[in-house]
């Protein structure tokens, strides 16, 4: 086996933290893929092709886990014990729910708009800004160790979830809206 | 083993010896074949200074012909000549049936599941015909370079599935060929412009061919081409072009579109004319001879044409809209964009692209070699002519995957886009108490109804451990490797016991009939098998030999102690002495496999220091400035 059955951070040798320097993770993305890319083993054995197809299959799930602010959130709360399991967990803030509720009705009455697209767009960056000041809010739960925010932090990834779900339908009804015509 | 790939920069174990490598562009229309020469990449003309191989094959009852002679008796003999194969690669017979109202072939009915075409020489598949265009490259190829080519790297469409994929790798099996790697088409032109440039930066890569349309959006950045996003459609190209064109020339001289197989051809072939001279000229003569005698003459414009072929570039830029989307980015961080594929010569593609992007599109390397020479640049990598070399290529999945659920919806399990080599692990439970078997479905493709998408295999887990239902936990895991074919696992995690999996692949050549066919074509070739074999064994057996010794030679006496250094010095000998003294293939092969599992835990060892020397020595100052190179550093 490779010595890759570390943690992700890790294995890109930065720190486990929240924030992260995408630039450096990028990087070191490149350079480890580099090394154990198949296509640096194509003329190869089949032991190293395996090990090679190995180790780039968890480069790559490291990577993608790490990019992302949901995943590298659900990753950090999973390294420090918290399961975060969707279909248990219920999200006891009233609020959310109904800020939520309202723009999905805003969402499904979009085509009714005098001008579907525009409105669609104006949803679109709602949406957005509420999914990066999300993002902003996991930043401080995860990464200040003054106190122990954990249970807070699982809810706001559960309302992240929300969100980037959200976001998806809306792009997915702009492409439809875009092909359409 | 390929550890010099990740030895230092220099020490290739003999660097006057290079393998044959080359790049193969399996085409529509036409195929090419190129290499790299003293540094240069470049596609290899045949005896008469024609470098593109029209790919059309002839069967006749004294053998088969290729490229332009076949092509010139397509109207004459338009039944057992078969010109655009790919478009019915790895296709169902019901696919066919769909596409067939195109095709002027006879298709014989069968219980394979492979189409197949009745010729004077019998039935053959897209496969077959497929292999004869590659064995006439590779014919000229070794001609050319003097010697056998130890692999090849074929592109294909990106957008090609599963199936696709696997019956491209099928045809190169047949022709005698070791594929190195699939390469997607849009990436090696991505190459061949990117190492040319030396630009970093985000591209977009239009290629549309005879009947095949891709766009990707890539990003270089210091020699890592990593895909961002790819989509495209497997049957638009060219050709439709020319039938359109057909249709209004028809309608124009008031014929009818149902004329023979023979006259089909005949105005297909002056509708492609009628293109190709609007590609600089802004009208084109158009005569078609009529079946009553004489013949009608009329013109059609650019102005026309761009209208007739709307509708279909249109559907390109939706499209290249998705991709963008897909990879998020918009026209405005496109820095380039690369046109692909000889349809990319038609004006009016070149004018909606250049509207859509913004900026006009960069044809400066010749649209139908482009594809062939990144492909070269990836083999001479792969081949390992390059020990140190910094390019990396890093591809997507095209289409998701995902399998069947209650109700005949699709869950997807790898969405599209997803960087390879990817492995996504799915749990299954059983839905009846003492239930020993689960059937599974794969399929590919982006719609919710599995009826919409493509179906790749169908297999059943046996031997679950009867149990309460529910209880039982069955782990199965897709993996979909570099060249982008599937592969699945299965095992029970309560009793630990692992289930066997044989994916059958829906629209493939089952393992016997490609045995049959390799069987007919050794026969054909008169080549003695049993001799072929022992080369074959001989010539592996040297290539282990020399990377080993290279590696030991590299850092055998840091990374094993003198003891392991002994045992696999041992082993090397043995091997040595019995390649020279045995003809046995058998037990040439089993020297090799038993080597390479006895010098496994060294392979191992030498990643693993790879992989740290990588890691090692970063300083975040290090990125304010340039990445390391951590694959050079001591």
């Amino acid at each position: 086996m490779l010595d890759l059955a570390k943690n992700y951070f890790d294995l890109f040798g930065l720190p486990v933290s929240f924030q992260l320097n995408m630039a450096e993770l990028s990087a070191r993305y490149r350079e480890l893929q580099r090394v154990v890319h198949p296509d640096r083993f194509a003329a190869s054995d089949s032991h190293s092709q395996r090990l090679s197809l190995q180790g780039a299959t968890l480069v790559n799930e490291a990577y993608e886990t790490l990019r992302e602010p949901l995943k590298r959130a659900q990753y950090l709360l999973s390294l420090r014990n918290v399961e975060l399991d969707a279909d248990q967990q219920t999200l006891n803030d009233p609020a959310f729910l109904m800020e939520q509720l309202a723009l999905r009705e805003q969402l499904a009455d979009v085509r009714e708009a005098p001008d579907p697209m525009a409105s669609l767009g104006t949803l679109i960056n709602e949406i957005d800004t509420r999914v990066r000041a999300q993002v902003a809010e996991l930043a401080v739960l995860l990464d200040d160790r003054s106190e122990q925010r954990l249970e807070t932090a699982a809810q706001a990834v559960q309302k992240l979830q929300f969100l980037n779900k959200l976001l998806a339908e809306a792009e997915a009804a702009e492409a439809d809206l875009e092909e359409a015509c | 083993m390929a550890l010099l790939q990740i030895s230092e920069p220099g020490q290739s174990p003999d660097p006057h010896r290079q393998r044959l490598a080359a790049g193969i562009d399996l085409g529509t229309t036409n195929s090419l074949i190129a290499t790299v020469r003293s540094g240069r990449a470049e596609t290899l003309p045949d005896e008469s200074g024609e470098h593109l191989l029209p790919s059309v094959v002839r069967y006749t009852r004294d053998g088969v012909t290729v490229g332009t002679n076949a092509r010139r008796e397509a109207a004459a003999d338009p039944l057992n000549t078969i010109a655009s194969a790919k478009r019915l690669i790895g296709r169902a017979v019901r696919d066919v049936k769909t596409l067939g109202r195109d095709l002027p072939y006879e298709f014989v009915d069968t219980d394979s599941a492979v189409p197949r075409i009745s010729t004077v020489a019998g039935p053959v598949t897209a496969v077959e015909v497929s292999s004869e265009v590659l064995k006439q490259l590779r014919t000229r190829a070794e001609a050319t370079l003097g010697g056998e080519l130890s692999g090849v790297v074929i592109t294909v469409p990106a957008y090609f599935d599963e199936s696709q994929r696997q019956a491209t790798k099928d045809a190169a099996r047949l022709a005698g060929l070791h594929v190195y790697r699939l390469l997607n088409e849009p990436t090696a032109a991505a190459v061949a412009y990117g190492l040319d440039r030396g630009s970093d930066g985000i591209h977009a890569v239009y290629d549309l061919g005879g009947g095949t349309f891709d766009v990707s959006i890539l990003r270089l950045n210091q020699g890592v081409f990593e895909v961002m996003a790819t989509g495209g459609d497997s049957a638009l190209g060219g050709d439709d072009f020319d039938i359109t064109i057909a249709r209004w020339i028809l309608g124009q001289a008031g014929q009818s579109a149902d004329g023979s197989r023979g006259e089909q051809r005949r105005v297909l072939e002056i509708a492609r004319r009628a293109k190709e001279t609007l590609a600089a000229a802004d009208a084109a003569p158009v005569e078609l001879p009529l079946s009553a005698g004489g013949s009608w003459r009329g013109t059609l414009t650019i102005g026309q044409l761009a209208e007739l072929l709307d509708p279909l570039i249109r559907r390109t830029v939706s499209t290249c809209r998705r991709v963008m989307r897909d990879a998020g980015v918009t026209a405005d961080d496109v820095e380039e964009v690369v046109m692909v594929g000889g349809s990319t010569r038609t004006r009016p593609v070149r004018e909606q692209v250049g509207a859509l992007f913004g900026r006009p599109p960069l044809v400066d390397i010749d649209p139908d070699r482009v594809v062939a020479i990144g492909a070269a640049l990836q083999a001479d990598v792969l081949a390992g002519n390059k020990p140190g070399d910094e390019m990396l290529l890093l591809d997507v999945n095209p289409l998701s995957l995902g399998i069947e659920t209650m109700g005949g919806l699709t869950e997807k399990i790898i969405p599209r886009n997803t960087t390879l080599p990817v492995a996504r692990a799915q749990e299954f439970t059983t839905f009846k108490d003492g239930q020993t078997a689960l059937a599974l479905h794969v399929v590919q493709g982006e719609r919710e109804l599995v009826a919409d998408c493509r179906s790749l295999a169908r297999f059943e887990l046996r031997d679950i451990p009867p149990m309460v239902a529910g209880a039982a936990r069955i782990r199965v895991t897709f993996s979909v490797d570099a060249d982008g074919l599937l592969h699945v696992e299965a095992a029970e995690q309560t009793t630990g016991s692992s289930t066997s999996v044989t994916v059958k692949p829906s629209y493939g050549l089952s393992d016997d009939e490609i045995g049959d066919m390799l069987k007919a074509s050794m026969e054909h070739a008169g080549q003695d098998r049993d001799a072929r074999r022992l080369v074959e064994e001989q010539v592996e057996a040297q290539r282990v030999i020399e990377a080993l010794t290279a590696a030991l030679a590299a850092d055998g006496d840091t990374l094993l102690s003198a003891e392991e250094r002994a045992g696999i010095d041992r082993a090397l000998a043995q091997l040595r002495d019995l390649i020279g003294t045995t003809r046995d293939a058998d037990a040439i092969k089993r020297a090799v496999t038993d080597l390479e599992s006895d010098c496994g835990f060294y392979v191992e060892r030498r990643m693993n220091q790879g992989i740290r020397k990588a890691m090692a020595g970063h300083r975040v100052d290090e990125f304010a400035g340039q990445p390391g190179r951590g694959v050079e550093e001591d």
